[in-house]
């Protein structure tokens, strides 16, 4: 073998291989180029919104899939990246002019409703743009680095953690929900008009920010698979399955975790900006414990051990919410909930595990047909850099197990 | 239908006397008359793109017909139907047959803007009958502005609001709450107030209302102020703070399942509203029939409508409601008012003479209804209704004895010297 295929190998590698990449390019297709050119705005800017969901799923995939780490509060994170957006626009709405009629004006509505004559401290970063976009990341970084050390460190683990970051969920939602004089309770803040000074109501807005959100999904899909397919990742794999073997082994496991629930926050975080700017609200429904749990189900839906299987997930199965609640007002949530059992019952890895199962024969295939691939598909010793295709599933079967016993 | 009701709303229809547009309006009510079937030209009354073909106008429904708020939109939901129904059985509007679209909002607030998004811009109703809490206006608003399009919201609320693309058929804050205190003050001699809400916007506007009332023009004494978080149910501390205050009245505004709890607890502590006299400004029919009667008997409710009224328009609507949704059903002030919008938006079609939204929201203001089922009402320039606000008494069978009724009351969403 030469070594300029090597090469080349190993750098589509770092991202999982020309496999991984093709099925990332073709979901670039379909949200940048199918979805726009066969829909009317409006239902764009519907599929921008289950896209974001699709940041959250990919999140959950990078640390319940790969870490081992269930998290049942990922609403916190989109929650706090959609509320930094969201108070940098309500800002922005809140200029003295708009808000003339109230007792104090320049600040938001709520405020003034709930008698603040002042603007709190912690609003005013948020006049900022570019402060605006570091908080939306560092915000929610900070707070999962906290709620990390307090219980990686301490070897909380599976079960435990669920149940810990659900109930943190809840208590965000509690304490937005009753500090409304600094949060808009439970109406969320609303009536958000534009971004500097740019309406991002208009078809345009909807069409440039929906455009904004898929590239950012990519690059997070990217990032994903970059961090799956490093050394880092590997020893990821490795804590999920084997936690006592990698910590005798000399790493810290702690760290890895902090790690990754980080990582999934950020992602989660991001997705929930996006969704502020393209819904135009953010209220405390997206952070508590049942927004939580849906983003689970999106991710398991899709596949918990596939990014791109999570990111299907994520929009089909808000696609499925919309459309049946449209055509059975009364009935759609027996229907989902139908469909959920359904799924988990007869296709437990999800929807990527339905087609790696079915499509990979005919993949292998089209392998065959070209010689490279055969290589790529049949010797991965010749490649010791290149991790295993994670789909496999032996190692889905253990990973439920060491969710449960790794604590 | 009947053609007892049919008549009914025909006089309800035709009997404003004060029907200021009075140039459209006669061409209209000559139109419906006349009853001949010279429907003018869609492209007359439709120039801005709507659902409105040669025979037919789609509406939207919007309301939560799943999630926590089901079942206090439900009635809602009824009422707008019925009203529809009712319209439709008299000719319809413009000679148009009414087609309902309906949407679930799910308790869920961006599930609203989203719905909301789909009935103007792929729908394209001509106007919507929806929402129940604030949040979910508040999310819907600018979605209506932007699209231009016409929402009739019915439940009574905060105020602070008012808005071109909606007409509110409900009460604001001030309407319920200062009638409701004056009587308190004139007719109890209350002088100490004791505050008690559910903990978000409304109860809170509403009881900062209150408090401005209370101290500037009745020079009473608010002796307590609490607000509890929704779906709350332990009320004993409060209730030993009230026991121990022994306010003239406990002025409450809780709301959902939190007054099963509330009153129940009230109960048990032996606090009997005889003993201590409590007016709330959220105790309908509808809770009524979740807390029991027998928990509410004695407390008083300010509001707008109630079931037993005794009023030509509401026999009407109560025998309708109940020949279409059984014998059993209740009706609350908030499902009364759903039932005003799909009327009051016919009225205004009419007068304008068009479906376009501006047309309609332009031929609004001023218009009269003598008999509505709550009586005389008024739409006034700022969207909101003239009305008059009751003190109803609970009785153990879930009805309510209306003890006193205010004059009608100019609404007035943003009150001067209440903010």
């Amino acid at each position: 073998m030469s070594t300029q295929p090597v090469m080349k190998a190993s750098w589509m590698d770092k991202f999982g291989g020309r496999g991984k990449l093709i099925q990332i390019l073709i979901i670039a297709v379909l949200i940048l180029g199918v979805l726009p050119l066969f829909s009317d705005i409006f239902r764009l800017n519907l599929y921008g919104k289950y896209l974001t969901y699709a940041f959250v799923a990919a999140g959950l995939v990078l640390c319940w899939g790969y870490g081992g780490i269930l998290s049942l509060g990922q609403g916190i994170f989109f929650g706090l990246g959609g509320y930094c957006m969201a108070m940098f626009l309500k800002l922005e709405a809140s200029s003295p002019e708009n808000t003339a009629i109230q007792s104090t004006p320049g600040i938001p509505d709520f405020m003034d409703w709930n008698q603040l004559t002042e603007l709190p401290w912690f609003w005013q970063p948020f006049h900022s743009f570019t402060a605006t976009l570091i908080l939306i990341v560092a915000v929610p970084a900070l707070f999962a680095f906290l709620i990390g050390v307090a219980m990686f460190k301490r070897r909380v683990g599976g079960v435990y953690f669920a149940i810990i970051t659900q109930a943190i969920a809840s208590i965000m939602t509690i304490l937005i929900i009753g500090q409304q004089g600094y949060t808009g309770g439970i109406n969320g803040i609303t009536d958000l008009r534009s971004l500097m000074g740019w309406d991002i109501q208009t078809d345009f807005a909807k069409y440039v920010l929906y455009f904004a959100c898929c590239a950012a999904l990519i690059l997070c899909l990217l990032a994903g698979q970059f961090i799956l397919n490093s050394r880092y990742g590997q020893l990821l794999i490795a804590m999920r399955d084997q936690e006592d073997r990698v910590r005798f082994s000399g790493y810290d496991v702690a760290n890895i975790k902090i790690f990754v629930f980080v990582a999934a926050s950020v992602i989660s975080a991001i997705g929930g900006a996006f969704f502020t700017l393209q819904v135009g609200f953010m209220s405390p429904s997206f952070v508590g414990t049942v927004a939580s749990i849906e983003m689970v189900i999106f991710c398991a839906v899709g596949g918990r051990l596939s990014l791109i299987g999570a990111a299907y997930g994520a929009f089909l199965v808000n696609l499925a919410k919309s459309s049946l609640s449209e055509s059975f007002p009364q009935l759609w949530v027996v229907a989902m909930g139908a469909l959920f059992i359904a799924v988990v019952m007869l296709f437990p890895r999800g929807l990527a595990g339905l087609v790696s199962d079915y499509a990979a024969p005919v993949r292998n295939w089209f392998a065959s047909a070209f010689k490279r691939e055969t290589v790529a598909a049949s010797g991965p010793e010749t490649r010791p850099s290149a991790p295993k295709p994670p789909e496999s599933k032996a190692r889905d079967d253990v990973s439920m197990a060491s969710a449960q016993e790794s604590h | 239908m009947g053609t007892t009701d049919k008549t009914g709303n025909q006089r309800a229809l035709s009997g404003g006397t004060g029907w200021r547009r009075s140039l459209m309006t006669l061409a209209a009510s000559v139109m419906l008359a006349s009853g001949a079937n010279a429907a003018p030209a869609t492209s007359e009354v439709n120039t801005t793109g709507l659902a409105v073909t040669d025979d037919t106008v789609t509406v939207g429904i919007l309301h939560s017909l799943t999630g926590t708020m089901a079942i206090s939109e439900t009635g809602s939901v009824q009422a707008e139907k019925l009203a529809i129904e009712q319209i439709n059985a008299q000719g319809g509007v413009l000679g148009r047959q009414i087609k309902i679209i309906q949407e679930d909002g799910a308790s869920d607030w961006p599930t609203f803007a989203e719905k909301s998004h789909k009935l103007l811009e792929r729908d394209k109703v001509a106007t919507v009958f929806g929402c129940w809490t604030s949040a979910s206006r508040k999310a819907v608003l600018p979605v209506f502005e932007k699209d231009n399009g016409l929402l009739y919201y019915p439940t009574f609320y905060e105020g602070l609001e008012e808005s071109h693309n909606v007409f509110y058929t409900g009460q604001e804050a001030t309407q319920q709450i200062l009638a409701g205190l004056n009587w308190a003050h004139d007719k109890l001699g209350a002088k100490t107030f004791y505050l008690v809400g559910s903990d978000y916007i409304w109860p809170r506007t509403s009881m900062k209302i209150a408090r401005k009332h209370i101290e500037n023009v009745l020079h009473g004494k608010v002796v307590g102020e609490e607000y509890y978080p929704l779906g709350s149910t332990q009320f004993g501390s409060l209730i030993n703070k009230i026991k121990l205050k022994k306010p003239d009245l406990v002025f409450g505004a809780v709301v959902g399942g939190s007054n099963v709890a509330w009153f129940k607890q009230l109960n048990a502590a032996g606090l009997t509203f005889k003993k201590q006299p409590m007016l709330t400004i959220s105790v309908t029919e509808d809770e009524v029939l979740g807390i029991g009667g027998e928990n509410v008997e004695g407390l008083y409710s300010s509001m707008k409508y109630f079931q037993s009224l005794d009023l030509p328009g509401n026999k009407e609507f109560v025998d309708a409601f109940k020949k279409k949704y059984g014998e059993d059903a209740v009706i609350g002030d908030v499902t009364e008012s759903a039932y005003l919008g799909p009327w009051l938006w016919k009225r205004a079609v009419e007068a304008a003479g068009s479906f376009d939204v501006d047309k309609v929201v332009a031929a609004s203001p001023d218009m009269e209804w003598d008999n509505s089922p709550h009586g005389y009402l008024k739409v006034d320039k700022n969207h909101h209704l003239w009305m008059r606000t009751r003190i109803g008494q609970w009785k153990a069978d879930g009805q309510a004895d209306v003890v006193w009724e205010s004059d009608v009351i100019k609404p007035n969403p943003f009150p001067e010297g209440y903010q």
